[in-house]
């Protein structure tokens, strides 16, 4: 597919906060529509959508050699050193994908077609991020991996002289993960203020508010505490993200960390915020009902079984 | 030259190389001052090392990461089998002091399982050089290629001068008619001395090096059960998924039937001591081994 033809693809121009919203607002409706059938994890999905939109529509550079998309697009994994001057997005909270395959069709770089191939063997959109999506970096799935990852590339562009940036999106239950906090010390040891990690905050882990189980609060102090230069923001608005991500990086030789405060199901009020509502599989009813209240028209009647997958 | 020597070779040749250490420096002391950005160490983090080492992979490196045989493959196994082996990067794993060579240091420090869940991760190869001498002669070839390996590195010097390595081929030191002794690493030297001294006995001993487990040599194997003798399988490792697994399953798989004892732990850590004690111990030396090879042997008799 032609990017220039179909999606909205880069942009150097800056969009209107306007414009932004429209296409969350479409990348929403795709989330919803991957609720249908085997479900989805819609509940983290809604809650990083702006932050996805803003990265790749408005953050994320292409590479300097070709005008290209700063995600390697067509590329296999290994080959994609063709494109180095790229920045990097990594989706570490993986289950999250339904929001980055929306953004990536809004882009014009994934197919819409591909999404009705949910969960099917014969396509590779599955419950988490795998590189046979155009677009997508690295796998995803197993939590606290790609802060590693993402620091490996990050160090590389560091030793090669290079000015890419690496954004690392992590949910905030992954934060109970050991390995994302060793890998904070040993970016930071190594003074790699081109990566950044962006806290989705939606207070929820898979089954339960995270502060009722293992407290992350107060998370800037933790974050400051490992040598990280912080920012907390309201993870819904794009003019906050705009500011926080311009000023990057935050302080010299120190790793930037974005807490982007959220909400769970954001746009849904009948499953917002909502413990028991992180992974759902909706009736087509209810994806219609679903479809109108995201518009705002009416409030959903949902009577699918609350489902515990994990 | 030495495993550091040929690293430092290596690494000028190739830009690619980045040599990276979990603050293991023992095979890679002079590394820092040599190799600048280049020589990454991350710390006591072995997670970290692995995930950052499939980044650097991501942009083209070849990162030859160092840490203490068991922590990296342990600590840090699920980071390379979902970084390193899903997205099937040129990684590869310098695994330090395995098997006895953690002599004094106890079960903790025992890696003596590595092979069994290194070679469980596809694509994974996994090599085991006998001596300082034969991973010379591997470590070139293993690092060239372009997919993720293991090796356990034994630098000490041996008692042999090996042959040129073949890529995937076992090194057959001889063959018998009364039994083959097939072994792998550090226990190399051992079962060259033992197959001397049952040969003083009047035996027929067969030895081979099997220097790949991953890919292993089949036909060598297979060779192996048609020479007649009974096979005795070295290994300082446990019984599960070692070289006596490998064995086994080539057996099954081209439906072959032999008598093969096995030579190594049998579930359980061994006592820790100075090495030549653990091998006294644990029935290891040149002596020790003709003695249980010889014994078996005459109980067929």
């Amino acid at each position: 597919m032609d990017k220039n033809e179909t999606g909205r693809g880069i942009s150097t121009e800056t969009s209107s906060p306007e414009a932004l919203k429209s296409i969350a607002l479409k990348v929403r409706e795709h989330i919803i529509r991957l609720s249908a059938g085997g479900g989805c994890f819609i509940g983290a999905s809604l809650s990083c959508v702006e932050i996805m939109v803003y990265l790749y529509a408005e953050f994320l550079r292409p590479g300097k050699e070709r005008g290209g998309n700063p995600a390697g697009v067509d590329e296999k994994s290994i080959s994609r050193r063709k494109n180095p001057g790229r920045d990097y997005l990594f989706l570490s909270k993986g289950h999250d994908v339904p929001a980055l395959y929306g953004t990536l069709v809004e882009m014009g770089w994934l197919d819409k077609d591909r999404l009705k191939n949910h969960l099917s063997t014969r396509d590779s959109i599955y419950w988490h991020p795998n590189t046979n999506i155009p677009g997508v970096e690295f796998h995803s799935g197993s939590l606290g991996h790609l802060p590693a990852v993402a620091s490996g590339v990050a160090l590389d562009c560091r030793i090669g002289g290079g000015d890419n940036r690496v954004v690392v999106i992590t949910g905030d239950g992954e934060l109970n993960e050991g390995s994302v906090w060793e890998t904070l010390l040993v970016a930071n040891a190594y003074g790699l203020d081109n990566l950044t990690l962006v806290v989705d905050r939606n207070q929820f882990q898979a089954n339960i508010r995270t502060e009722e189980l293992v407290p992350l609060e107060p998370l800037e102090d933790k974050f400051r505490a490992f040598g990280c230069a912080v920012r907390r923001i309201d993870g819904h608005d794009f003019e906050a993200l705009g500011a926080a991500f311009e000023e990057l990086p935050m302080q010299k030789g120190k790793v930037n960390i974005i807490i982007a405060d959220t909400v769970r199901g954001r746009g849904l009020p009948s499953i917002e915020a909502r413990a028991d509502r992180w992974f759902c599989a909706f009736s087509d009813a209810e994806i219609r009902e679903l479809l109108e209240e995201l518009h705002g028209n009416v409030h959903a009647r949902i009577e699918s079984e609350t489902l515990v997958v994990r | 030259m030495g495993y550091e020597e040929l690293l430092i070779e290596t690494a000028k040749a190739d830009e690619r190389i980045v040599v990276m250490t979990a603050e293991n420096r023992a095979l890679v002391r002079t590394l820092p001052k040599i190799l600048g950005n280049r020589f990454v160490d991350t710390g006591i983090t072995e997670q970290t090392m692995v995930g950052m080492a499939a980044g650097l992979a991501l942009r083209g490196r070849k990162p030859i990461i160092h840490a203490l045989a068991p922590f990296l493959t342990m600590r840090a196994f699920e980071f390379i089998r979902t970084d390193i082996g899903i997205a099937h990067l040129p990684v590869k794993l310098s695994g330090y002091i395995p098997g006895f060579l953690s002599d004094g240091n106890g079960p903790t420090h025992q890696s003596i399982e590595d092979v069994s869940i290194m070679r469980g991760i596809p694509g994974m190869e996994v090599y085991c050089p006998a001596d300082e001498d034969d991973l010379l002669r591997m470590l070139p070839g293993i690092w060239a290629s372009e997919s993720p390996s293991y090796t356990r590195i034994n630098h000490k010097k041996g008692i042999y001068t090996h042959r040129d390595y073949d890529p995937g081929r076992a090194e057959v030191i001889s063959e018998g008619s009364d039994c083959t002794l097939l072994v792998y690493g550090f226990l190399f030297g051992n079962a060259l001395l033992a197959k001397e001294l049952l040969e003083q006995r009047g035996l027929s001993v067969g030895l081979v090096n099997m220097r790949s487990l991953k890919p292993v040599d089949e036909a060598c194997i297979l060779r192996c059960a048609q020479s007649g003798g009974r096979i005795f399988i070295i290994e300082d490792h446990l019984q599960t998924g070692g070289l006596y697994s490998i064995v086994a399953e080539t057996f099954l798989k081209h439906r072959v039937s032999a008598e093969v004892v096995s030579l190594g732990l049998k579930e359980r850590w061994f006592k820790a001591g100075m090495l030549n004690e653990v091998l006294e111990t644990e029935g290891f030396t040149p002596e020790r081994l003709a003695e249980t090879i010889a014994g078996d042997l005459a109980e067929l008799l």
